[in-house]
């Protein structure tokens, strides 16, 4: 039901439940906000979207108040401005003056919002917060003299990804953001994911740095750099520098890493694909065996490590193949290591990710090898944009080349591993190819996209009924066990922490809005659609590999390299 | 320690989160203070992570991580108390005791914390250790008082 | 005979369909009243303040008195009837006289007092006066209790029991009327029924929101739900303000039966006592009467087959006094941090656990049964047409009376303050008065007629608050006093938003440094002061415009209210770093009058910075840059040589 308001003396149409915000909006009329998520209900927490209603003696807030028939609205007044102004402000006195070291420097929505006000003076001052600095999480490094308890990632963390683990701590003018018992991070129930770096409107959440590191060892004559990345990285470094993505950009990302300074460069979409047929095989095996229980995907390292602190009695099911990431590195640190004569110790392995998590993967127990880690450093896809940039190369003027061999040809499958429901498509798409010899309509998977974060689909594959779970964020696993305590039995599952899969994931552009990621997938999806070779089993790359490298190479050709295991964590969950 | 605590979770449901400030009020009457173990446990019986747990129990005064002292002092510190000096007790047990309100002396003798108005009012400045009241405190009363005290709990 | 007297009490008088009672239940409750007796009965009060004062110790003296020399006699504990500077109030009813007070009554006057009454031989000093009651005789030439101005200006409705019988025996309370606006309401009238009485009746809640009571509960029923919740707010931990305490400890019944009455007028089966958390005496009083109720079958299923289910359980705070807030209560009770939520929802529309929920003051609902009992129109009868009724102020501070106080709206603050509290003690000038403990303002000499009105009020912005009345006389520095409550405010707040959390800090911060002496002195640092002060009232007033709760919102009002009437302090404080009531150590300087100098050195051995010079035995003096104003040197002087400047 639609009705007229009047704001800053103007009509305009609103309708019945809507709040203030959302009808402002709707006409054009914006107003600065800071602690609100747009999926999420509003908390009233930073009070910057106050606005004056007349009859009330108080400014209201419109993240939250419903429009009226006979509201009168003003947005911008006097009163309204002085008061967003000292908002800003007082948060400002308690906030270190760090903007040019700061990590967030330029994508800051406090110095955004201090700008829009025109804050030109330290009106407001008075003791900060003492600075706690936590960099005991591998993936995620917290700055706590820079939070503004806005509370955004608390809520990611216990709505979203259901690991509850952060909260407040104390009350009034000592609360702080924290872990349990305020212990490093480390000690926590925190799966890496950075789902909350991704919400977190200042630098008091950011990925950990590997690129000081990376750069050190750019420089370096004697060691052979090497980097992989997968493909949804070259999408996000797209989105991050402002251009175009076509499907060149693939062969321009590579020319212009090898500008930077590495020596070889990789796509992790190989080792995608080996990924999925190691699966198949796993999941063809179980079938045979008729085991009871199901196969869970482990690619993705946030649940690997959930299921870990949560339900460790899972861990058996877990398919221990590894990572597409890792794969990719244990090949390279093997295989290529011996094809350019030199040692594991020689290279230095970089995997570019859109993911945060993976930065804890690589330093995993049973991601080694002989002491020598698979992968030696991760870069979030920020990250590499930063790299690209400080290297001040012009990617509108650079010949396009390709990808290193052995590992540069993928299918589609690998591409389309990086949406929710997309692996495990890869993997049934393999089992059905290895059963009946001919590729699967790919119809037969559409439900394994469609929407919410618990899907059932039964896959038939000849006279074999494939009962395959997808979870799309870790509130589907709820369901899952559910359907599980009911009586179901899965053969194949997959998790996956971020919703919507890795096109979502935490080293991706910063992005507000759901449309974003919802026209990554698009990306996905398309590629999926046009290019040539879907199966892993058709990738060329794939077919050397294991037609002819894996067989002359005595190492590595039991495939033991690409298997790994898990362990009981430890931590108070 | 841990049979304490079963002892006290019998008689709640479990996953109910409501019961979660009763459940800590009475893990922290019997055993003293809320330990890690307990939050741990409790978070376990109740369906809740450790952090919410802590997060919950930092909030609100009366919950302690430290056991409290043998004497324990509360200073009230409401508005006619304070209009009749409260603030040098509470500045003299500082210097007095070593330690700022909330925390325990290391020998666990002593502890003490501000409190709201008792309803001593007239009768004020008021103090109460471990349950009794001594009111019209003046400052010089003070080092004799924690010197007794200290004297009765070490021979003891 | 107890369990004769509890069947006799359910079916005689609770269950009675007529409302005056028959003449024989009548005469035996006269008995149980204690209004016939033949027996000396001594009463002590007995709340936390009484105790304070020592009424446990004067308790087991008098026992071993009487069990001594009138073995006949009973001893009874009742609640807190008057002024707490008369605790322990002792009262003593010999059989066929009215019954005569004394005051001030700790253990080592028990003796001579009773030796005196005892033997007709009443000593003047202690006495306060005596009540009267019908078909008794009267003492001469002693004063009646309702006369003595502490008495004469209040109304006590809400605190008419007080002090008048064992809160520990539900059988006390039913034969004075208790429990049968309850039954009578859940047999014979519906929930809207009883909504529409409150409702007539213009009751307005206590707690300083002055929402219409019965409008809110109908706000509740009319909300369709499968559980109703009502809460009673008991956790009062305003600092000065001790009024709900002496309730529960003095009449717990009559607000158990107010929040069974309320509890059922919205649909509730389930009601909740939030009470503080160090009140143990006062916990155990209100769980000792709720277990007594209990076993009256007052509580429970098909309560006295009327079809009505009610639960109540106590629930213990934890220590935030921003849990005082609605939503921030419900967060509690829901096992959650006590952060205060987003209105709307209101929580008569989605309260705890998603339920529609109202939350009681303890005055609100103790006006409840009464309202039930005696008619809406009696109690439009009191008071001001906008805000009927009385309003209970716990009276403290410098005023020679203190205590709890019951007066009716419309009653001037210049009554409560020169008749209920007699003026200020010691010869002290008045300095003003301040309503609302942590959130209020301040009443000065122009404004003493204002009369207690919401309304009216509201109108000067001045926030009635719960019932604090803190009397301030000219020893008390304004701008210390202001600091005092934003340090409070500033512990206690929830953090929850930005205005709230972070403006309480800096307003702290500012104040602290006009009252603290400064390091070395520049214009440059009064210049900064002043600003500071500019800047208190941009954040008071963002503060108060934009914070999420109550708390957040009624923080600035101290400062803002001082600011008004005390302009000159301020300014004195900022511009001349004087303190006109000598408080402010940090602007205190001492000087040594060289005449009474005996030169002992004493002051110079214990000053904390060294500013005290001198030879032995010749005067000593002060250096004034130096100097802390910590007050050591004037405290330790025997000679009083050493002069405040």
């Amino acid at each position: 039901m639609l009705f007229t308001i009047q704001v800053n003396n103007k009509k305009i149409k609103a309708e019945k439940g809507e709040t203030i915000l959302s009808a402002l909006n709707r006409n054009g009329i914006i107003i600065p906000t800071l602690c609100r998520m747009k999926e999420f209900t509003p908390t009233g927490a930073c009070r910057m979207c106050v606005v004056e209603v007349e009859g009330n003696d108080r400014l209201v807030t419109a993240c939250s108040q419903p429009v009226e028939e006979w509201m009168k609205i003003k947005t911008h007044s006097p009163r309204v401005i002085q008061a967003r102004k000292t908002i800003v402000e007082l948060l400002l006195s308690n906030h270190p003056d760090d903007c040019l070291y700061c990590d967030k420097n330029l994508k800051c929505e406090l110095q955004r919002l201090s700008e829009e006000l025109n804050i030109r003076e330290r009106r407001i001052r008075g003791r900060k917060t003492k600075p706690r600095l936590d960099q005991s999480s591998p993936a995620i490094v917290r700055e706590l003299s820079k939070c503004i308890l806005c509370g955004r990632c608390i809520r990611v963390c216990e709505e979203v990804i259901t690991a509850t683990s952060l909260d407040f701590i104390n009350k009034g003018k000592e609360t702080h953001v924290g872990a349990a018992m305020d212990r490093d991070f480390n000690f926590s129930s925190c799966v890496h994911c950075g789902q909350c770096v991704l919400v977190c409107p200042t630098g008091a959440l950011h990925e950990k740095h590997n690129i000081t590191e990376v750069q050190e060892y750019l420089h370096k004559q004697d060691i052979i750099k090497v980097i992989q990345y997968s493909p949804m990285v070259t999408a996000g470094i797209a989105e991050e520098l402002g251009m175009r993505y076509n499907r060149e950009f693939d062969r321009i990302l590579n020319a212009v890493l090898r500008k930077i300074g590495f020596d070889k460069v990789f796509t992790t979409g190989t080792g995608t694909d080996i990924c999925i047929t190691e699966i198949a095989n796993q999941l063809s095996a179980k079938i045979e065996s008729g085991s009871d229980g199901s196969l869970y995907i482990s690619a993705c390292p946030a649940w690997v490590k959930y299921a870990e602190q949560y339900n460790p009695s899972l861990i058996p099911q877990l398919s221990t193949v590894k990572s597409p990431q890792q794969i990719t590195g244990v090949l390279i640190k093997t295989l290529v290591a011996g094809q350019l004569n030199a040692k594991p110790e020689e290279i230095f392995s970089v995997s570019a990710t859109p993911c945060i998590a993976m930065k804890f993967e690589a330093r995993r127990d049973g991601m080694m090898r002989k002491g020598i880690s698979d992968v030696d450093s991760v870069l979030t896809v920020r990250e590499l944009a930063r790299l690209i940039r400080l290297h001040g190369i012009d990617l509108t003027n650079i010949e396009h080349e390709p990808a290193d061999e052995p590992l540069d040809g993928r299918s589609s499958s690998a591409v389309l591993a990086e949406v929710s429901g997309g692996l495990a498509e890869g993997v049934l798409r393999s089992f059905y190819y290895m059963k009946l010899k001919k590729e699967a309509d790919k119809q037969l998977f559409k439900k394994l996209h469609s929407g919410g974060s618990f899907r059932e689909v039964t896959i038939a594959v000849g006279d074999l009924e494939i009962k395959t779970a997808v979870v799309d964020g870790l509130t589907g696993l709820e369901k899952l066990k559910a359907s599980v305590a009911a009586g179901k039995n899965y053969d194949l599952v997959e998790v996956m922490t971020c919703p919507d899969g890795c096109v979502h994931g935490a080293g991706l552009p910063f992005t507000a809005s759901r449309d974003e990621i919802k026209s990554r997938s698009k990306l996905v999806y398309q590629a999926d659609e046009t290019e040539a070779v879907n199966l892993p089993c058709k990738s060329s790359a794939l077919i050397n590999l294991y037609e002819k490298y894996l067989k002359e190479n005595n190492e590595i050709s039991d495939k033991k390299i690409f298997y790994t295991h898990f362990e009981k964590r430890n931590v108070l969950l | 320690m841990s049979t304490d605590l079963d002892i006290i979770l019998k008689k709640y449901k479990q996953g109910k989160r409501e019961d979660l400030i009763p459940l800590l009020q009475e893990v922290q009457e019997v055993m003293g203070y809320l330990t890690e173990d307990a939050i741990v446990k409790v978070g376990g019986f109740l369906g809740l992570s450790t952090t919410k747990i802590y997060g919950l129990a930092t909030f609100y005064d009366r919950f302690r991580f430290i056991p409290a002292g043998k004497i324990r002092i509360k200073v009230c510190n409401g508005t006619t108390c304070y209009l009749n000096g409260s603030q040098s007790i509470i500045s003299k047990l500082k210097e007095e005791i070593g330690v700022v309100p909330g925390q325990t002396t290391r020998d666990g003798i002593f502890s003490y914390e501000v409190v709201a108005c008792m309803g001593g009012c007239i009768n004020g400045p008021v103090i109460n250790v471990n349950g009794e009241y001594i009111t019209h405190v003046k400052v010089e009363q003070l080092p004799e008082l924690i010197k007794r005290l200290k004297y009765v709990i070490e021979n003891d | 005979m107890m369990e004769d007297l509890k069947a006799f009490l359910i079916d005689k008088v609770l269950l009675f369909e007529s409302d005056t009672l028959s003449p024989e239940t009548e005469k035996i409750l006269q008995q149980v009243r204690r209004e016939k007796t033949d027996k000396p009965v001594i009463y002590i009060s007995s709340g936390t303040s009484s105790v304070i004062a020592g009424s446990e110790k004067t308790y087991s003296t008098v026992e071993s008195y009487i069990k001594e020399n009138i073995p006949s006699a009973e001893l009874v504990r009742v609640g807190c009837t008057g002024p707490t500077n008369f605790n322990p109030l002792v009262c003593i009813q010999i059989p066929g006289k009215n019954k005569l007070f004394f005051r001030n009554i700790t253990e080592e006057k028990v003796e001579p007092l009773l030796n005196g009454v005892f033997h007709n031989d009443i000593s003047e000093d202690d006495l306060v006066g005596q009540t009267g009651t019908r078909g008794f005789e009267l003492w001469s030439g002693i004063p009646f209790m309702d006369e003595l101005p502490f008495f004469s200006g209040q109304k006590r409705i809400v605190l008419g029991n007080c002090g008048c019988y064992d809160p520990e025996n539900i059988e006390e309370y039913i034969a004075r009327g208790g429990y049968r606006a309850y039954i009578k309401a859940i047999r014979h009238y519906t929930f809207d029924e009883v909504c529409t009485i409150i409702e007539k009746s213009g009751l307005r809640g206590r707690s300083g929101g002055g929402f219409l009571t019965g409008l809110k509960w109908k706000n509740a029923l009319n909300t369709s739900s499968n559980a109703r919740y009502l809460i009673c707010n008991a956790k009062e931990s305003d600092p000065g303000a001790f009024t709900d305490r002496t309730i529960l400890e003095s009449d717990p019944h009559r607000l158990i039966e107010g929040i069974a009455i309320a509890s059922y007028a919205i649909g509730a089966s389930n009601a909740i006592v939030f009470i503080r958390a160090g009140a143990g005496h006062t916990r155990n009083r209100l769980q000792k009467a709720i277990d007594q109720a209990k076993d009256y079958g007052l509580f429970g299923h098909n309560i006295f087959s009327s079809g009505y289910n009610l639960d109540i359980v106590i629930r213990k705070e934890s220590g935030a006094f921003v849990c005082g807030e609605e939503t921030a209560l419900i967060n509690t009770l829901a096992g959650k941090r006590g952060m205060p939520q987003l209105k709307p929802p209101y929580p008569t529309t989605s309260g705890l656990f998603g339920k529609p929920t109202v939350i009681n003051n303890v005055e609100t609902l103790m006006n409840v049964p009464l309202i039930m009992q005696n008619g809406p129109e009696w109690f439009r009868s009191m008071g001001t047409p906008n805000s009927p009724g009385t309003k209970v102020f716990a009276v403290a501070g410098k005023g020679r009376m203190s205590g709890v106080v019951e007066v009716e709206m419309g009653t001037t603050i210049r009554t409560i303050l020169e008749d209920i509290a007699d003026g200020i003690r010691d010869g002290k000038e008045f300095k003003a008065v301040q309503l609302g403990g942590a959130s209020g303002s301040f009443i000065t000499r122009e404004n003493l007629d204002i009369q207690i009105d919401f309304d009216i009020l509201k109108e000067m912005e001045i926030g009635m608050g719960a019932g604090g009345f803190v009397i301030i006389d000219e020893n008390t520095c304004m701008v210390d006093l202001v600091r005092y409550y934003m340090e409070y405010i500033r512990k206690e707040s929830c953090g929850k938003c930005i205005p709230c959390r972070e403006g309480t800090g800096r307003m702290l911060e500012i104040l602290e440094s006009v009252i603290r002496k400064p390091l070395n002195e520049e214009s440059g640092t009064t210049l900064e002061r002043f600003k500071g002060v500019m800047q208190l009232e941009t954040i008071a007033s963002v503060m108060k415009d934009t914070s999420l709760c109550g708390l957040g919102q009624t923080a600035p009002n101290p400062f803002i209210s001082a600011l008004k009437n005390f302009r000159d302090e301020f300014e004195e404080h900022i511009f001349d770093r004087k303190c006109r009531a000598n408080v402010c150590r940090g602007l205190r300087s001492f000087s040594i009058d060289v005449d009474k100098c005996t030169g002992c050195t004493a002051c110079s051995a214990k000053c904390p910075v060294n500013a005290i010079y001198g030879t032995r035995l010749q005067p000593f003096f002060i250096v004034e840059e130096k100097c802390i104003g910590c007050g050591v040197c004037f405290d330790i002087c025997k000679f009083s040589a050493i002069n405040v400047k």
